[in-house]
């Protein structure tokens, strides 16, 4: 299966040269850009790990996509996004988020159902990834 | 231009029993400055034939504060002067003779805090029935700080709906199940599973879904929860479904909204017929469990729609967003119902700005600070296509949910297929818009190059590439932008 979390996971996967124009659209709006990383994809992680503080200052895509081929060299064979982070008066949040990197194979989701008095079910939402440790997810598939 | 001075009467006079004209009243104060914490309604008012224009709109701000036909003495135990609502200022219509723009202001202590239902009986009430007038139609309001700040606002805002769902960037993608009525449960929740899977972020009941002989409502709730629940399994992603909760009775909307929450729903819906009242109860609850509120505007064309009598919609939509609903149907401009461009873009810039300036070319009356409240995410729903993706973008921008029903339902091979060619085609757009690309003019281009990798869209463009619905707008703006305009 393919995650389909972010803006443009719909598309073939963005090449370098079309992340580096994503990432100067979010600076040109004077968003702070932000890579993380994670190998729980499970819909609700909202905190995935961050590669370094939010980059507040850089101005320069090319910045951003050096510490983009850093993280891709550590956390090559996890999820890894990008993210636009507006600090503007009523927004404070994120702007964009796509994803620029996934492992080799996504294992994708099992959905458990507890029945229930009444018909109601009870659904859970179950990575299959993370039955093995933070870490060894997805090392050797 | 104000046609006439102030000819209040004052003092004992005022008072002696019998019938006096409104202007003499002290309803048309051309000299009244409106204070900032004042509610100002501006009104279209058409007079009948041999009605002097200035009483016609005098007898307007009386009958919707304090007047009634005759003098009444008691007015003498009140501080008559502060309650009687104000027109200070009467234009006559561009290009339309026989209209005027009453501009009427209203002290703030007239009105309970946080009711809308309080508002419109005083705003809305009797007047609209009043003898002397053809027709009156509210057009826009100048809402307090003061008074704002009275208001919950929308239970969820665009902010933070985004950061549940999890989804940056881009429009949300929605669609209305069809055929509306008739399916079971179970289909039902066949094409919620198929929509969702296939890419969109919502689907949605229709306005007139609600328990019937084909499919009671507990029914749908059930199936389209396992429908959601199993189309986020499948693509790791945040998906939901608009269940209607509107009922008979406000203990029946509550019964189902309770059980659409405890069945792990993110969002329901309820109709504008519901009415005020039953509108702020449901965004209260809301707010209380953590649901998304979704508003169709069912019925509002009966009063929005007719520019010389009603209520426009831009004044439904400030209701709403002190009401506290999350979602609101507001038009589309190239699909099949009403809507102006200029006009829907006050529409949407009254639901997402923190300030909306005056803009006459869009029918926006009055500066308006929204004092923080929580943005109201518009909805675009009603005969649009993939095909028209990029005029969507530009004409509505991002913080918008683009429903495609029979765009995504219709597509040749399947709801999936239909659904994968609107989120493809969208985020294409999306893609180039950021490039820097003029993607307005280049958007049928974008389109086809995206199409050359999924297939589903090539087919969608093929089957609806010439639909288009071109119709004169009813209500569009009576002020176009000229140098010479003076306002």
């Amino acid at each position: 299966m393919r995650v389909t979390q972010g803006c443009f996971s719909f598309l073939p996967d963005l090449t370098d040269e079309q992340i580096a124009a994503q990432v100067q659209y979010c600076l040109d709006k004077g968003w702070a850009v932000n890579i993380e990383f994670t190998d729980d994809p499970h819909p609700r992680n909202t905190y995935w790990d961050m590669w370094g503080l939010p980059m507040f200052d850089l101005r320069d895509a090319a910045g951003i996509m050096k510490e983009l081929a850093d993280c891709r060299r550590v956390y090559g064979d996890r999820y890894i996004r990008i993210s636009g982070f507006d600090s503007g008066p009523g927004w404070e949040s994120v702007r964009i988020s796509f994803i620029v990197n996934r492992p080799r194979e996504e294992p994708g989701f099992r959905l458990d159902r507890q029945e229930a008095a009444g018909r109601n079910l009870h659904y859970a939402t179950h990575s299959y990834a993370v039955t093995r440790p933070e870490g060894e997810r997805y090392t050797d598939r | 231009m104000n046609i006439q001075p102030s000819i209040t009467v004052r003092g004992k006079d005022r008072y002696k029993s019998g019938v006096m004209e409104y202007k003499r009243m002290g309803y048309w104060e051309p000299n009244y400055e409106p204070k900032d914490t004042d509610v100002i309604a501006l009104f279209r008012v058409t007079p009948q034939d041999g009605v002097d224009p200035t009483e016609a709109c005098a007898a307007v701000a009386g009958e919707s504060s304090t007047a009634t036909w005759t003098v009444v003495w008691t007015d003498r135990l009140t501080a008559a002067e502060k309650y009687r609502a104000k027109c200070y200022r009467v234009d006559p219509v561009p290009n339309s003779p026989g209209s005027y723009f009453a501009y009427i202001a209203y002290d703030l202590d007239l009105f309970e805090p946080g009711s809308i239902s309080n508002l419109t009986a005083s705003i809305i009430g009797n007047v609209f029935g009043f003898k002397p007038l053809k027709a009156l139609r509210l057009e826009d309001m100048r809402l307090p700080v003061a008074y704002v700040k009275t208001f919950q606002g929308p239970a969820t805002g665009i902010v933070v709906e985004r950061e549940r769902l999890d989804k940056f960037g881009r429009p949300l993608l929605g669609a209305t199940v069809k055929p509306k009525l008739g399916l079971s449960g179970r289909n039902y929740g066949r094409v919620v599973y198929e929509a969702l899977k296939g890419g969109l972020d919502f689907t949605k009941d229709d306005e007139n879904i609600n328990s019937q002989p084909f499919m009671h409502w507990r029914e749908r709730f059930l199936y389209c929860m396992e429908a959601v629940n199993r189309a986020q399994a499948a693509t790791g992603e945040i998906k939901g479904t608009y269940l209607n909760v509107t009922a008979a009775t406000m203990e029946d909307m509550y019964e189902r909204a309770e059980f659409a929450h405890e069945l792990g729903s993110n969002i329901v819906m309820i109709d504008l017929v519901i009415g005020y009242t039953a509108i702020q109860s449901m965004a209260k609850w809301a707010r209380r469990n953590n649901m998304i509120l979704h508003l169709h505007r069912a019925g509002h064309s009966t009063y929005t729609r007719q520019r010389s009598h009603g209520v426009s919609f831009r004044v439904i939509a400030k209701w709403m967003r002190l009401a506290g609903v999350d979602h609101i149907h507001a038009g589309t401009v190239v699909g099949k119902l009403e809507g102006d461009p200029n006009t829907t873009r006050g529409y949407y810039d009254i639901c997402r700005e923190d300030f909306n300036p005056m803009q006459l070319e869009h029918g926006v009356f009055f500066d308006q600070n929204w004092a923080s409240l929580n943005k109201l995410m518009p909805v675009a729903s009603g005969g649009i296509h993939a095909g028209q993706m990029h005029q969507l973008l530009d004409l509505l921008g991002e913080d918008v949910v683009l429903q495609f029903g029979g765009g995504t339902i219709g597509h040749p091979r399947g709801i999936q297929a239909g659904a994968t060619a609107n989120r493809v085609a969208l985020e294409a757009m999306i893609l180039a818009r950021n490039e820097g690309r003029d993607y307005v003019h280049e958007g049928p281009e974008i389109l086809a190059k995206a199409a050359q990798t999924c297939t589903p869209l090539r087919e969608a463009l093929d089957v609806w590439k010439d639909v288009t619905f071109n119709y004169e707008s009813t209500d569009a703006p009576d002020f176009v932008p000229t140098p010479s305009m003076a306002v």
